[in-house]
């Protein structure tokens, strides 16, 4: 990523014919075969102005393309349906040369206008995006809907030129985003909001069948603008499995794939079977679990307190709850992401420490409070054990065991004194710093329904990282400095108390192949389906 | 017959408005705010306040339930908030799948817990209708969960005999359809006994055995049938049990059935899913209990409809 991007602060008017170090596929690499992948629920939609969630987030990379695109397995970004782009001086205008010859699946021939129509429909209200925010930093924003954005414009059937109203760091992670996908317009219009059933796309492959609650069929497009993938001629999803049963079958050599993971009861029982475990791949991912602590209400407004829950905890030991399968967090961002302040030390878990903190603050008898959970196996096992640390230093937290949407509620609302943030923890959109600021953080996301559970709202940050998103060049060290010194300023103030950092584990059948890092793509998960093949 | 149809059919509607307004309420008053998931956690306050709009939850609870029974009357069950798709397609697609596991289901249990309960009642006292008792107390109290998972493993994993959960063929229905009608068979078999033993006790049977017809025709021809009408009823109601335990067991076996939809939309919170689910289940058990009355006076005609 480095080598790239650091090259565009060089090249700001002249185009970049080579753009990134790219992926090099494996030379043992076989075309063919089919693959079976397992998920417990649904799939939503293939929409991928609508899709949002970690299940069809990595269906419709596949099905699409955006004017970016990442190495595989990595968070580097890389060309996508733009060959090459221009920054101009000021930082305010990308013009983005599109790749001739891309044809969508129903055959037609991808433009310029499929581009401005595709940003256009992302970011008009009608289309209820749950990624319009995104686009904010395009110039007629404000203004989107169906007369589309005035800041992208058509200059040729193959360049579009976007204008921002302010520089964007992450601009080009935007447009690498499934919300920036280029679409058919005559496809969405034929479907209307049935489009995400019937998606026509110009990815790597295309849905050849879908079976409400049983399967969606992708077959490989055999006109893919990337030489040479994807390997695979066919990918089942099968939806509607148990994890226990998914991994049940995978022993069997039904399933290549478990979509959702293998079940925490079974994990120890994989990894003590050496051949199973050889075929577990492990990876870091961007996530970080964290309590929230609701800076607005007391006992929370006292800053003693806060940081008193931090010293409180005993990381190691929650790790352990979940079979060790994360590494215990002292700051918001996780290691992998670009910014992690490395000599920050956190809070160590002191608890006399915490108790004379709490004294300082006027509680030396410690209160009572709530701690909000969501009610799915492993998180009510992890909130106990909050629960008891906290109760060695005197606060008595009941806890409250609620669905997903509940806990989302009462966090956003305010009425959740404390908030543990499992199943519903942070994974980041794109590999950039400020991606875990504005909305979980940042005074964007503390008012009410926001995702900003702490209520945190610290004006001077705000505006330190408006300039830090400022920058030119996402990867400038200035500016990932100016990051971590913002994490480590909130960590003083310590409206979370971060738990930890969540490996990824995927499980895969004997016959797949490809190097370990497609499965456990930062940005594809579980897998990068364009890469992957079968060895036999 | 023709007034007392009329009559269970007013009564019938008026359930489900009942059920539709209370499940609608109860939907309503819960602390989840839709517009909020539909958006996503990075959508901003505007984004919001515009879904609320477009999707018509910024309006009073009666306006809100008014349009969902006008949209009801057109046969449209709204759209799930978070599948994006017609919740009368989702259920339409699902609803043979269920169909097809409750009429397995009901087999099951008929031909498991009938048979059992006649057993029982022949050898009444004795060991072998201890023993059978003792497992229908099992079957009655065994979780579905715990034991479609044992069925699982034993018959699928283990011995190979079916296939891992999955949809299809006649060998996938069979693990569960036993779950779901294992259940049941212990309260058929419970009632069967105790029905055939008094039968067996009748003045009728006592006759019977008296006039010198061999055993094997009293109970046949004499016993059987006038102990299985009791039972039979009992089928209409079933429905609604059935309803229960198809959430449960489809989630087990990955069938895909509305109780999979269901669990998945509760899992969810997707409101006008659990809706169309609901209302879709209480038509059928209303549904059932009626055929249950309707059929009780052709297997016995002492009962009279009024």
């Amino acid at each position: 990523m480095k080598h790239w991007l650091a090259s565009t602060a060089l090249a700001l008017c002249l185009a970049v014919p080579a753009l990134a170090q790219d992926y090099t596929p494996d030379p043992n690499a076989k075309p063919g075969g089919a693959i079976v992948i397992t998920y417990k629920d649904d799939v939503a939609t293939l929409d991928p102005a609508i899709g949002y969630d970690w299940q069809n987030w990595s269906m419709i990379k596949s099905i699409f393309d955006g004017l970016m695109d990442y190495v595989p397995g990595s968070t580097a970004l890389r060309p996508g349906l733009a060959e090459s782009y221009d920054l101009s001086e000021d930082g305010l205008t990308f013009t983005f040369h599109l790749r001739p010859g891309v044809k969508f699946h129903n055959g037609r021939e991808m433009t310029a206008e499929d581009v401005k129509y595709s940003l256009d429909r992302v970011t008009n209200p009608e289309t209820q995006s749950p990624g319009a925010g995104f686009f904010g930093s395009i110039e007629g924003f404000e203004n989107a809907g169906p007369d589309g954005l005035s800041g992208v414009k058509i200059i040729d059937p193959l360049t579009v030129e976007i204008k921002l109203s302010r520089p964007d760091a992450t601009f080009l992670h935007v447009m690498a985003l499934n919300f920036a996908s280029v679409v058919p317009k005559e496809a969405v219009d034929e479907y209307g909001a049935d489009f995400g059933k019937h998606p026509v796309g110009t990815g790597a492959y295309s849905l050849a069948e879908w079976t409400i609650g049983q399967r969606l069929v992708f077959a490989r497009n055999e006109t893919y603008w990337r030489a040479g993938v994807p390997y695979l001629d066919q990918i089942t999803f099968e939806v509607g499995q148990e994890p226990v049963v998914a991994l049940l079958r995978l022993q069997k050599g039904e399933v290549d794939v478990p979509g959702d993971g293998i079940p925490p009861a079974k994990f120890t029982e994989v990894m003590a079977n050496p051949d199973e475990a050889s075929r577990v791949v492990e990876g870091g991912q961007l996530h970080t679990g964290y309590i929230t602590m609701n800076v607005t209400q007391p006992p929370f407004d006292k800053v003693e307190v806060r940081r008193a829950v931090n010293m409180a905890l005993n990381k190691e030991r929650i790790v352990q709850i979940i079979n060790g399968r994360a590494v215990p967090a002292n700051q918001p961002l996780p290691p992998s992401m670009p910014g992690y302040a490395k000599d920050y030390k956190g809070y160590a878990h002191d608890p006399e420490g915490a108790k004379k903190l709490l004294a300082d603050a006027g509680y030396p008898d410690g209160f009572e409070t709530e701690l909000y959970v969501m009610n799915t196996d492993p998180n009510p096992r992890i909130a106990q054990a909050i629960q008891q640390d906290l109760a060695a230093i005197g606060i008595k937290a009941s806890l409250q065991n609620l669905a997903q949407a509940n806990v989302i509620e009462a966090g956003g609302a305010g009425t959740a004194p404390m908030v543990w943030s499992g199943g519903m923890g942070w994974i980041a959109d794109f590999p950039d710093p400020s991606n875990f600021y504005g909305p979980i953080l940042g005074c964007a996301g503390a008012g009410e329904g926001g995702w900003n559970w702490s209520k945190y709202c610290n004006e001077a940050l705000d505006a330190e990282a408006v300039k830090a998103d400022s920058f030119k060049d996402p990867s400038d060290p200035a500016r990932l400095a100016m990051w971590s010194d913002i994490y480590v300023k909130i960590m003083d103030d310590a409206p979370w108390a971060p738990v930890f950092n969540e490996q990824r584990y995927t499980m895969k059948s004997p016959r797949m192949g490809g190097e370990d890092a497609l499965y456990v793509d930062p940005v594809s998960i579980p897998i990068n389906y364009d890469y992957v093949f079968i060895k036999e | 017959m023709a007034a007392y149809l009329a009559r269970r059919l007013i009564q019938s509607v008026l359930i489900l408005l009942g059920v539709s307004f209370i499940t609608f309420l109860l939907l309503y008053v819960l602390p989840a705010d839709p517009v909020r998931q539909i958006a996503g956690r990075a959508a901003t306050a505007q984004t919001v306040e515009n879904i609320r709009q477009q999707l018509g939850l910024d309006q009073p609870f009666l306006v809100q339930y008014g349009r969902y029974l006008g949209n009801l009357l057109h046969g449209d069950l709204g759209r799930s908030y978070l599948q994006k798709t017609d919740v009368a397609e989702l259920i339409w697609s699902r609803l043979p799948a269920s169909l097809l596991l409750m009429a397995g289901g009901i087999a099951c249990e008929l031909v498991l817990g009938l048979t059992l309960g006649v057993i029982a009642a022949l050898w009444r006292g004795r060991a072998l209708d201890q023993g059978l008792m003792v497992g229908s107390f099992v079957a009655v109290s065994a979780p579905q969960f715990v034991v479609g998972l044992l069925l699982l493993y034993v018959f699928a994993v283990r011995l190979g005999w079916f296939p891992i959960g999955g949809y299809g063929t006649f060998a996938h229905l069979v693990l569960p359809a036993l779950t779901l009608g294992i259940l049941g068979s212990g309260w058929y078999s419970r009632m069967m006994r105790s029905s055939m033993i008094e039968v067996l006790r009748a003045d009728y049977i006592r006759t019977a055995r008296a006039k010198g017809l061999d055993r094997a025709r009293v109970i046949l021809r004499h016993a059987l049938p006038n102990a299985i009408l009791p039972i039979v009823a009992m089928i209409g109601i079933d429905i609604g049990i059935f309803m229960g335990g198809i959430v449960v067991v489809e989630s087990v076996f990955g069938w895909p059935g509305m109780g999979q939809l269901a669990w998945q939309a509760i899992q969810r919170v997707d409101i006008p899913i659990i809706m169309g689910v609901t209302l879709v289940s209480a038509t059928a058990i209303v549904l059932g209990n009626l055929l249950a009355d309707l059929i009780a006076p052709l297997v016995d005609p002492r009962i009279k409809l009024r």
